[in-house]
């Protein structure tokens, strides 16, 4: 197979950021093809910039190029100039490494981190040279698999993708690969796609959505179910019991060009017991697994001399939660071979004041700003939503984090949450314009920036059933903030588009029948529908209409208990029952603890999967749980596997 | 005293493709793992010390690019001429040692950084020496455009250098104002036509051209534009960099004082040219 660059290079110095298509990354890799390793062209539907520093990607590409039997190449989705100058000279979607066509590979993985970006993977199957729909793809075609976050409820996107992969990826990606290299054929590539993708299905955490129907009466899912006897009525998620086991990516990659998150990434655990019950991720990847502190140790320790990089960010959804963080982050700034230089980031910091203390001590350089995300204006909102941070908690957090020399805070906040009345909404004006004045404290000009995101319900979390905020509701809220914010010196209110957030419900809880509706948009034009210059919420409409559906039926309506959901033949391991629970008690403003550190509750995760938290510490960290101070250990009832290394 | 090194290094292939910040931070990773030890700016956000020379368009080539680096004093080091060998098993195991180690930090250097940078040569600053940006006058490059056969392109480039001024209209920060080209044209001509190209239709020539930086820069599209709206700038290569004082003209490498302080890497100069 012919490179394609001598034809791309001409086409560069037309485009936007032509570093973007070029490769030649510290850590690429040159793979060599031959008929005994499959290959797979792993996809990320956004920008380069977005996409290269997925951690995810990366692992999976470090993983199938390591196996004798497979390799991997990488692509993103070309910007809308170089779509257009690579239709214009009749070229494909390409890899970066060997600037070889897509079609050339076995296999076009995606990455789905998000939900608005459905129509650039359409776009992205069509600009490889694919039927969009997988009824419609030559025998010899590659096969299209997807998997992340997104893939737990992969109804909207079920004509499309020909294989979805649920879960953790570390395991089942090599299981995939073995499957489709005993399928191989001789002449074609493979002896017979039907029986490839039927093969696909029995592996665990595999879903083939061609083998399952879609029953609809009077405009309602009735359900989905096998087509053949043998094909599993659900698909569970797969899981990796212990992170110590897959010290990826050992070969981080570092970019020519300046990406998003441009640092040294070093992944500290996965899944989050926390319990915020608005938190697809906090629900999908439970329990709790820890990397043991001494392996972190040496991943930051080689990563940071391989890449020469002078940040590193510790990553999880809560990393002050981990066992022994404070320890960890001393070691690796007072590691003499990192230099003075070296700055730690805590990307998802927990709001407290003993945890700013901790950021305080690790970010010597570069104090531009805090970020806290308290995502409830009062003490009742969070309640609902299980997001258990007090007022003073976040005061004494912003104090400290005033106090120690950062002059910007930003705080997260969601809007449209179940049980929201209007005093809530305005609770976010009185906490941020408190922000500002403790700050005045400190500063002649501090920055508050607050900043705005419409609830979606998702999939596979205990809000599942919840009718989302219309975009006329989300707006009169965003209103009644700007007045009450107004005319504060200091504080920013940012806010994220409505109608964005009312197309990605859309697309977040749809089943089957919103396939065609992305289709419709994306032969509209509709690509980078998560970028507000290139969103038109009027391409959706259209499509919806077109397909006799309406954001009124999918979006804004909340749902019985006992309705069919698009995706509950996928299992992330939670009981429904559970969920169901959860909501109920979250509207009657009932909190739960976080399980990690007190008894099961039974959600699931653990007992479907035969899982265990793995931590080090049996006993919550300094700080409590979200800083309320309760002290939540209850000894040995707690269903945790401590780490013995 | 503080130390300053001037590097050459060229940048060649698929990542000319990266813009001037990008090399920039590529040169910060290098220079963190080399184990150098750069100084750092003072206060609230510390950088570290290194000034580049004119940024290169992205897309064009160069194998004339300069770096200054500024090093941290390092206490208790004798100062022992460069060039000479380390005796002591002590200064293998620092990753740095300021004695002995300058000559060979292009071959060091080199692989640090990505495919088609490659450092061609260093030189230690003397003192009081004007930063790149003030002091490189002009520059030469190799262009290759497509559009006319080389006589055609012959006579308009000399049509230009005779003309008295050449008004262009260009845009400079958003702004569109006429400027005359025609002083920061300090030579150009046609150096041939290339036909070595597979499956190339359009004539295709190779030019050469100094272009002034100074007092207002010329960029080479603007020069091609002028040239013809027929004409497509295909490749464009910075050969050099000139400093030019009270007549003379000389490398930026040469103003690190005495010649025996700067150091060429004959293997990275020769892939290079």
């Amino acid at each position: 197979m012919d490179s394609l660059w001598s034809s791309i290079e001409p086409l560069l110095d037309g485009v936007s950021t032509p570093g973007r298509y070029v490769g030649g990354e510290l850590g690429a890799r040159s793979p060599v093809h031959d008929p005994g390793r499959v290959s797979w062209l792993l996809v990320y539907p956004d920008t380069y910039e977005i996409g290269l520093p997925n951690q995810g990607l990366q692992i999976l590409y470090e993983l199938l190029n390591e196996r004798p039997d497979s390799l991997a190449e990488r692509a993103y989705a070309p910007w809308v100039d170089m779509e257009a100058a690579l239709r214009g000279a009749g070229l494909p979607l390409f890899s970066l490494e060997n600037h070889l066509p897509a079609r050339a590979f076995d296999v076009i993985a995606f990455n789905l981190s998000a939900e608005l970006v459905y129509t650039n993977v359409l776009n992205l199957i069509d600009l490889a040279g694919m039927a969009v729909r997988a009824s419609e793809r030559a025998a010899g075609d590659p096969i299209v698999i997807a998997g992340g976050h997104c893939a737990f409820n992969p109804e909207p996107l079920a004509e499309f993708i020909d294989a979805f992969a649920i879960g953790d990826g570390e395991e089942v990606v090599g299981e995939i690969n073995e499957t489709l290299a005993a399928h191989r054929g001789t002449d074609e590539r493979w002896s017979d796609r039907a029986a490839v993708l039927r093969s696909l299905a029995e592996i665990e955490g595999v879903y083939v959505p061609s083998l399952y129907e879609a029953h609809f009466a009077n405009g309602r899912l009735l359900g989905v179910s096998p087509r053949l006897p043998d094909v599993p009525a659900t698909v569970s998620k797969r899981t990796v019991a212990d992170l110590a086991d897959w010290p990826y990516p050992r070969q981080q990659l570092v970019p020519l060009i300046e990406v998003v998150h441009d640092r040294l990434n070093v992944e500290v655990f996965r899944g989050c017991t926390r319990g915020c019950r608005f938190c697809q991720a906090g629900m999908i990847t439970r329990p709790v697994r820890e990397r043991p502190a001494e392996q972190v140790f040496t991943m930051v320790q080689s990563g940071l001399e391989r890449t020469g990089y002078d940040e590193v960010a510790l990553t999880s959804l809560s990393t002050a939660d981990f066992s022994g963080i404070e320890d960890t982050v001393r070691r690796i700034i007072s590691d003499p071979q990192h230099g003075e230089h070296v700055a730690v980031s805590l990307p998802s910091l927990r709001v407290d004041a003993f945890t700013v203390g901790t950021a305080a001590e690790i970010s010597r350089v570069r104090r531009t700003g805090l970020t806290f995300a308290p995502e409830g204006g009062t003490w009742r909102m969070r309640r609902v939503i299980n997001k258990l941070i007090r007022e003073e908690d976040l005061y004494g957090a912003v104090d400290a984090a005033f106090s120690q020399g950062w002059r910007r805070v930003k705080l997260y906040f969601l809007i449209g949450l179940p049980t929201e009345r209007d005093e809530d909404v305005i609770g976010i004006a009185v906490l941020a314009k408190r922000c500002v004045e403790i700050g005045r404290r400190y500063h002649r000009s501090p920055t508050v920036t607050v900043s705005v995101g419409g609830f979606v319900p998702k999939p596979q979390t205990p809000f599942q059933w919840h009718g989302q905020d219309t975009i006329g509701e989300l707006r009169r809220k965003i209103d009644l903030l700007r007045r009450a914010c107004r005319g504060v010196r200091g504080l920013t209110l940012r806010w994220h588009d409505p109608e964005a957030t009312a197309v990605e419900g859309l697309v977040s809880r749809g089943d089957r029948r919103v396939g065609a509706v992305i289709e419709r948009v994306w032969r509209a034009g509709g690509t980078f529908q998560e970028w507000s210059e290139r969103f038109d919420l009027r391409l959706w409409l259209d499509a919806l209409a077109a397909e006799g559906l309406c954001l009124d039926d999918v979006v804004h309506r909340s749902r019985d208990r006992d309705e069919v959901l698009a995706w509950d033949h996928i299992s992330a391991g939670l009981h429904r029952d559970f969920l169901w629970s959860d909501y109920q008690d979250s509207l009657n403003e009932a909190v739960v603890e976080d399980c990690r550190w007190t008894p099961c509750y039974d959600c699931g995760a653990c007992t479907s999967g035969a899982l265990e938290h793995v931590v080090a510490s049996p006993v919550p960290p300094a700080g409590g749980s979200q800083g309320t101070g309760q002290d939540l250990s209850c000894g040995d009832r707690v269903p945790v596997r401590v780490l013995g290394r | 005293m503080t130390t300053t090194l001037r590097f050459r290094y060229a940048k060649l292939g698929k990542v000319r493709f990266t813009s001037h910040r990008d090399v920039a931070r590529m040169w910060e990773r290098a220079l963190r793992r080399s184990g150098l030890p750069v100084a750092w700016s003072k206060g609230f956000s510390p950088r570290p010390l290194l000034s580049f020379g004119y940024a290169l368009p992205t897309g064009c080539e160069s194998v004339a690019e300069y770096l200054d680096v500024h090093l941290a004093e390092e206490e208790g080091t004798p100062d022992r001429p460069d060039g000479e060998q380390s005796e002591t098993s002590a200064d293998e195991q620092r990753p740095w040692s300021p004695a002995g180690c300058v000559a060979a930090l292009p071959g060091r250097l080199s692989p640090l950084l990505p495919q088609g940078v490659d450092v061609l040569a260093v030189g230690k600053l003397g003192d009081g020496v004007d930063s790149l940006q003030q002091a490189v006058t002009s520059c030469s490059w190799e262009l290759e455009v497509l559009g006319v056969p080389a006589e055609e392109l012959a006579t308009r480039v000399e049509d230009l250098l005779d003309a008295r001024s050449a008004v262009l209209r260009r845009e400079r920060n958003g702004l569109q104002a006429d400027g005359d080209l025609r002083p920061s044209v300090r030579a150009l001509t046609v150096l041939g036509a290339v036909d070595d190209v597979p499956g190339q239709k359009v004539a295709r020539c190779r030019l050469h051209a100094e272009l002034a930086t100074q007092p207002r820069g010329l960029r080479v599209a603007e020069l091609v534009q002028r040239l013809g709206a027929d004409l497509t700038l295909v490749r464009a290569c910075r050969t050099q960099q000139w400093i030019e004082r009270d007549g003379i003209r000389c490398d930026p490498l040469a103003m690190t004082g005495r010649a025996e302080d700067s150091f060429h890497a004959p293997h990275a100069e020769g892939r290079a040219s």
